[in-house]
């Protein structure tokens, strides 16, 4: 087979519609949304608690998250395993080889990109803000809130990123979904797999709607983000 | 509140020293305008008095005990303005306070008519003019009805309509019974809006009068030359 008919193959099969590309693409976006809807929530707090919080240990959660940031997914993926598998502390709940268990690694990689992120830009507002929020008695909860609505064009980088590590990390996944077939295959692990058997137009073709999901995503968010900096500065 | 008395305040950041023993009274009525060059300790003892720092050494005693907790607000020179709405933004001020949201936008709707603003309630803040935006920040601060109010130089680099509109809301606040500590650099607006003023150089409070002598007859050479404006940015120690 051809590079280009390779290719040909691969827009055929977006074109069409086809079946098991659907079903994975749609497992895909469930479950990189659920994981970064998760994490959005935990997330963004966690980084604007360690930008505005004085408190011991501050500083060792700053560089634990900044840390874990860089952590290599299969990492996470073996240590969500273990939490997961029948001998794990969280066995009895049998989640191991489900979307669940993907999205709780996908959560778990995502959290610390998100939070490092959310910390850098709530810092800076933090800088130019604490002294009015000081003088107005602003409770520490009070200036949280405000500052995350006061930032919160400028984090939706950090949702980006965050989505954009979990819809494309295959390590994680892979361990924890087990590759199952009409279960726990996605975008990465169906890649990965049809590559390896060298069905490369279903590969191409995934590769393709990734790209083109995390592209549609992105030039949203800009779109929005540019909307949003005109509207209110 | 009232009488508030700084007693030798000092304020020595890693040993350089910014207010050099400042003794001080005041009462609780009128506009009090705080004078001197750049670097005399003007801000500083704005941030001082509504406790944003702390004294090396000296006190500040409130007439009922300890500093208050509510009651002294502070407008800065370049205020706060969050991406919201200028009515949101004007709002703040009473969310500490826990004034539910929709009594909150009531009494922000009402005090910008107060600071005319009405008209653009609904736009974002941060594209109000520089005096639109000391407007909203005094209406923020105004909202909190506090019993003492610190403004650090609020009409600095705005023209002189802006400036009268500020001066307009300085006096309606005073007239409301709050009383206010201000800086400027602006001798005209000392004489406009003050009832006496505290002329700082170099840490220390060298002068406090009522405007009209401070302006007639001057303490200190130092006093004079500076409104003269030939005072050098920084005094021999």
């Amino acid at each position: 087979m051809t590079f280009t008919s390779t290719f040909a193959e691969a827009f055929s099969l977006i074109a069409s519609l086809d079946a098991r590309v659907a079903e994975i693409v749609l497992l895909s976006v469930q479950v990189s949304g659920t994981a970064v809807l998760l994490g959005t929530l935990v997330g963004l707090p966690l980084g604007a608690v360690l930008a505005i919080g004085r408190w011991p240990g501050q500083q060792t959660g700053t560089v634990l998250v900044n840390a874990l940031m860089g952590a290599p997914s299969v990492v996470i993926g073996v240590t969500v395993y273990l939490l997961l598998s029948r001998s794990g502390p969280f066995g009895t709940l049998g989640l191991l080889f489900s979307p669940t268990a993907m999205v709780i690694a996908q959560f778990v990689l995502v959290v610390p990109l998100m939070a490092a992120i959310a910390r850098q830009v709530v810092e800076d507002a933090w800088q130019r803000y604490a002294e009015e929020l000081h003088v107005m008695r602003f409770s520490w909860w009070h200036s949280l809130t405000t500052l995350l609505y006061d930032c919160r064009h400028s984090l939706l980088v950090a949702v980006l990123a965050g989505l954009g590590r979990a819809m494309s990390e295959v390590g994680a996944v892979m361990i924890v979904g087990g590759n199952i077939d009409g279960l726990t295959r996605v975008m990465t692990t169906a890649i990965a797999l049809e590559t390896a058997k060298g069905d490369l137009p279903l590969a191409i073709a995934l590769g393709l709607v990734l790209i083109g999901v995390i592209l549609v995503l992105n030039a949203g968010a800009q779109v929005l983000r540019g909307w949003a900096m005109k509207r209110y500065g | 509140m009232f009488p508030v008395r700084l007693r030798d305040v000092r304020f020595e950041p890693n040993g350089r020293t910014v207010l050099d023993g400042v003794d001080l009274e005041l009462g609780g009525e009128g506009i009090t305008l705080l004078l001197g060059p750049n670097g005399a300790g003007k801000s500083v003892l704005l941030r001082t008095l509504c406790g944003l720092l702390q004294p090396s050494a000296g006190t500040i005693e409130w007439a009922d005990g300890p500093r208050p907790e509510t009651g002294v607000m502070m407008v800065f020179q370049h205020p706060m303005m969050i991406r919201a709405s200028v009515l949101e933004n004007v709002s703040l001020g009473l969310k500490p306070l826990g004034v539910p949201r929709s009594e909150r936008r009531r009494r922000a709707e009402r005090i910008l008519e107060r600071v005319a603003l009405s008209d653009r309630a609904h736009d974002s803040a941060r594209h109000l003019s520089g005096g639109e935006q000391q407007r909203l920040a005094l209406a923020r601060a105004w909202l909190t009805r506090p019993r003492l109010l610190l403004l650090d130089e609020p009409t600095a680099s705005l023209d002189p309509s802006a400036t009268a509109e500020v001066e307009r809301i300085i006096r309606e606040i005073r007239t409301d019974g709050t009383r206010i500590v201000m800086t400027t650099h602006n001798l005209g607006q000392a004489t406009r809006l003050g009832d006496d003023v505290i002329f700082l150089s170099g840490g220390k409070v060298r002068e406090h009068a009522p405007v009209r002598r401070f302006f007639a007859q001057p303490a200190s050479e130092e006093a004079r030359l500076f409104i003269q404006g030939e005072l050098p940015w920084k005094l021999p120690l």
